[in-house]
């Protein structure tokens, strides 16, 4: 080989080595561009929210304050309009007025801390689903079924396009089984979503019987070694006797084919939801087994504060945060997050404070 | 978690029963007490506090006398306001003098705008108008499929095309029906959050292109403290006309519906009590402000009961009861009257106190036919002398009505308990205590 082709080569190869290199970093950009994008689009959306917690926290806890009466009526009030409702928000300001008298604080800012604490606090008690596992399925315990429940317009049907993109992006083949039979145009709007995450879907006639619907999605998910089923319900009102009878139905008919299907039940609370979002939860729970709830239209001004109380109370995890109506807007709950985007507060209280030190 | 404000309201009042003047002491309590009963309700907070504070202002200095005692009169007060912020009477919905009238809808996604829109072109066609349903939302999978189909359910036009143009879908919906002769035009748009500016852009367009005689504010009756923020953002774009109340038949308390109309200044005209397309009603405020506060609907009760029991029939009744001569013959008149009313647990539900007893208990408008079944398998004299059914007369019984002979035995030891509870009420007429009906309980 000649000098000039040797060198040529080396060259080559330098530059390949060279476009490895630079194509590793440029993807490592664009795959943490795309995590924070995501991060972004809710703490866009909670951005409203934020400022308006942002403003009230400044006011209350701003300009050098110190602990009293006054300060902790404040915050309940703040509280209570992030539809945490009287009975955890007193819990939460009780626990907070302990802390301060026991760790001698007194600086308002300190509470902000407190606050924190206690409300994640609250978020953990329920045991946290492993998120990391989240998408994987035991191979000896396939297919791993999933139904979804909610009160009417809560978006279990958007809940359940995402929540299929999610398992199909991370491998597994999924079908859904659309027994919401009773709301018009149900079947065609779920249908749209299986097209759009690319999945398979098992539909019978409007109607038609619900458990009958959830039966054949799992016979035949069964035959053909599919990994995940995802029931759509019909939305239904808590109180309800006969519609709660009906979902229990659809559980006990699963049963014969599998019989710890439901393997998850997922619980669609709408963030804007007030204090009978409790009072679903509590129903729910009595006619099917509830392993999660996921948290939809958390891109709005509301803040899904409810939430809390349900963890409290109930002990109910939250699993799935709803961010938007694109196919990609089902993300993990992280409650820290979920916290830190609630008040987010952090940084904008220290910036005050170093405004006001200059 | 959410005992009624009654059974609060008494233990804080107990205080100051017997003082002759309210003043500031005896009723800021009590008034803790409200405002808590209205935020656990999902009134807005800042909601509640001017109401608090007018409720307090009317309240102190008022002179305690007559029948009323301080608690009764500190609630009276209270639902009294509550009343007239939610509107003194029942709003209607204005129509056009020269038609077409245009109807359009906004809200929140999933709140219940398409249903509402089928809901109303019914009743307005009921009334004789010729409604033309617009299918806007462009955006939701099946969304026009979805207004389709109800729409065919009752046989009323769908104007809508094959484009995400919604303001040109509307502007040509207008053209429509004025060449087809349609007097009334609802306008379904898509759902949406306020801080999308792109699709509030798009419904300001559409609010442009069709100007409204009508525009009203669709919201689901379970919202939050949220409710002011989105009301404000909607009313503020398109200056609205009215409120649609929606899911009503769930067990919320409803408190968003004070802080809606806090924001909007609009009266609500409907409110939604179920999925089908009949289930559309009028508002009534007197129902919504005892719901609120938790004291059960007495009225709406007492008005449906009106309806259909005449005094006379009623005074007989009474005289029988106390005579402990209610029989299965008259319980079987009871039950064909409440069928005419409605859903049993509805019409339970009404009734303060009710409410909490009858959340753990199952009442399956199903078992009425069960019971009307047993009524009628028996004889006329088993009717009049329940006493005179033996073993072999129940099993006769629950062999002709198709039941068990527990379930005859459990109807009539439950039949003997209300004769004898009914008694009682009737003897001490200011007792809250409720009897319960045979057949219906676990
Ligand atoms: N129980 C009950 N359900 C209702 C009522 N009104 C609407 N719904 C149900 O609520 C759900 C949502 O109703 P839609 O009419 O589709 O709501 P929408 O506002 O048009 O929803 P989007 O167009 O998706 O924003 C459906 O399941 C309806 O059947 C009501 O008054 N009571
Ligand atoms: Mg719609």
């Amino acid at each position: 080989m000649g000098f000039f082709s040797k060198l040529k080569e080396k060259f080559t190869q330098q530059v390949d080595k060279v476009t490895e290199i630079v194509s590793e970093k440029v993807n490592s950009v664009v795959e943490k561009a795309a995590e924070t994008l995501k991060i972004d689009r809710l703490k866009d959306g909670l951005a409203k929210t934020r400022k308006s917690f942002v403003d009230k926290f400044k006011m209350v806890l701003g300009a050098g304050r110190k602990i009293d009466e006054k300060l902790l009526d404040e915050i309940e009030e703040i509280l209570i309009t992030a539809d945490i409702g009287v009975n955890t928000t007193e819990e939460i300001i009780e626990k907070v007025r302990k802390r301060v008298k026991k760790e001698g604080y007194e600086d308002a800012e300190d509470v902000y801390k407190l606050l924190k604490e206690e409300i994640h606090e609250i978020l953990l008690k329920s045991p946290s689903a492993n998120n990391d596992a989240i998408y994987h399925i035991d191979e000896s315990d396939k297919p791993k079924v999933i139904m979804v429940i909610g009160v009417n317009g809560v978006g279990k049907t958007t809940t359940i396009g995402k929540l299929a993109y999610n398992y199909k992006k991370a491998g597994k083949e999924v079908l859904i089984g659309a027994a919401d039979t009773f709301r018009a145009a149900a079947n065609e709007q779920l249908e749209i979503w299986a097209e759009r995450a690319g999945v398979g879907i098992i539909q019978q006639l409007q109607g038609a019987d619900p458990a009958a619907v959830a039966f054949d999605t799992l016979k035949s998910a069964i035959a053909n070694k599919k990994d995940v089923v995802i029931i759509d319900t019909a939305g239904r009102l808590h109180n309800k006797a006969n519609l709660m009878a009906e979902l229990e139905k659809i559980s006990r008919v699963m049963k014969k084919l599998k019989p710890t299907a439901p393997d998850e039940v997922f619980l669609v609370l709408d963030a804007t939801t007030g204090q009978n979002a409790i009072n679903q939860a509590k129903e729910f729970m009595k006619s099917a087994p509830i392993s999660g709830i996921v948290l939809t239209k958390l891109d709005g001004t509301a803040k899904g504060g409810v939430v809390i109380p349900i963890a409290n109370e109930l002990k109910i995890p939250v699993r799935y945060i709803g961010v938007g109506e694109k196919i990609d807007d089902l993300q993990l709950f992280d409650p820290s997050y979920f916290i830190e985007a609630l008040f987010g507060l952090d940084d904008e209280v220290d910036e005050e404070d170093e405004g006001k030190m200059e | 978690m959410f005992e009624s404000l009654q059974e609060k309201l008494e233990g804080a009042l107990k205080r100051f029963r017997g003082q002759s003047v309210i003043s500031e002491e005896n009723v800021s309590e009590a008034l803790k007490e409200i405002r808590r009963a209205l935020l656990e309700a999902d009134v807005n907070l800042n909601v509640v506090k001017k109401f608090v504070d007018d409720v307090r202002e009317k309240a102190i200095g008022t002179e305690v006398k007559g029948k009323l005692m301080p608690d009764q009169l500190i609630v009276k007060i209270v639902h009294d306001e509550l009343v007239e912020l939610l509107g003194s009477k029942t709003a209607e919905l204005t129509l056009s003098p020269q038609p077409p009238t245009i109807i359009m809808v906004a809200g929140l996604q999933g709140s219940g705008k398409t249903t509402f829109c089928a809901k109303l072109a019914r009743n307005l066609r009921k009334k004789g108008r010729q409604p033309l349903l617009v299918a806007c939302d462009v955006h939701r999978p099946a969304a026009i499929l979805q207004l389709q189909q109800l729409a065919q359910q009752v046989k009323i036009p769908v104007y809508t095309e094959d484009t995400k143009d919604a303001v040109s879908i509307a502007k040509n919906a207008l053209a429509y029906s004025k060449k087809f002769g349609r007097d009334i035009i609802i306008v379904d748009t898509a759902g949406r959050l306020t801080i999308d500016e792109e699709m509030m852009q798009e419904v300001r367009n559409i609010y442009d292109a069709v100007k409204p005689t009508e525009t009203l504010f669709v919201c689901d009756a379970m919202i939050g403290q949220d409710a002011v923020t989105t009301a404000k953002a909607f009313h503020d774009l398109l200056s609205l006309t009215g409120i649609v109340l929606t899911k009503l038949d769930g067990d919320t308390r409803g408190g968003a519906a004070l802080s809606v109309l806090n924001v909007v200044g609009k009266p609500i005209k409907f409110v939604g009590t179920g999925e089908k397309l009949e289930a559309l009603e009028p508002f009534h405020p007197e129902r919504i402000a005892s719901r609120i506060l938790g004291m059960g609907d007495i009225l709406t009760l007492v008005e449906k009961a009106e309806q259909q029991i005449d005094e006379e029939q009623a005074k007989k009744l009474e005289e029988k009861i106390r005579k402990n001569q209610f029989t299965f013959v008259d319980f079987l008149d009871q039950l064909k009257t409440i069928q005419k009313m409605g859903s049993l647990k509805d019409l339970l539900g009404l009734i303060p106190g009710m409410d909490k007893q009858l959340r753990n208990v199952n009442i399956d408008d199903k078992a009425f036919k069960k019971v009307e079944a047993m009524i009628l398998s028996m004889t006329l004299q088993e009717r009049n002398q329940p006493k005179i059914i033996n073993g072999s007369r129940r099993q006769r019984i629950a062999r002709g009505s198709g039941t068990t002979v527990q379930d005859v035995n459990r109807l009539l030891k439950q039949f003997e308990e209300m004769q004898k509870m009914m008694k009682m009420v009737t003897q001490n007429k200011r007792s809250r205590f409720l009897p319960k009906l045979p057949g219906f309980s676990k």
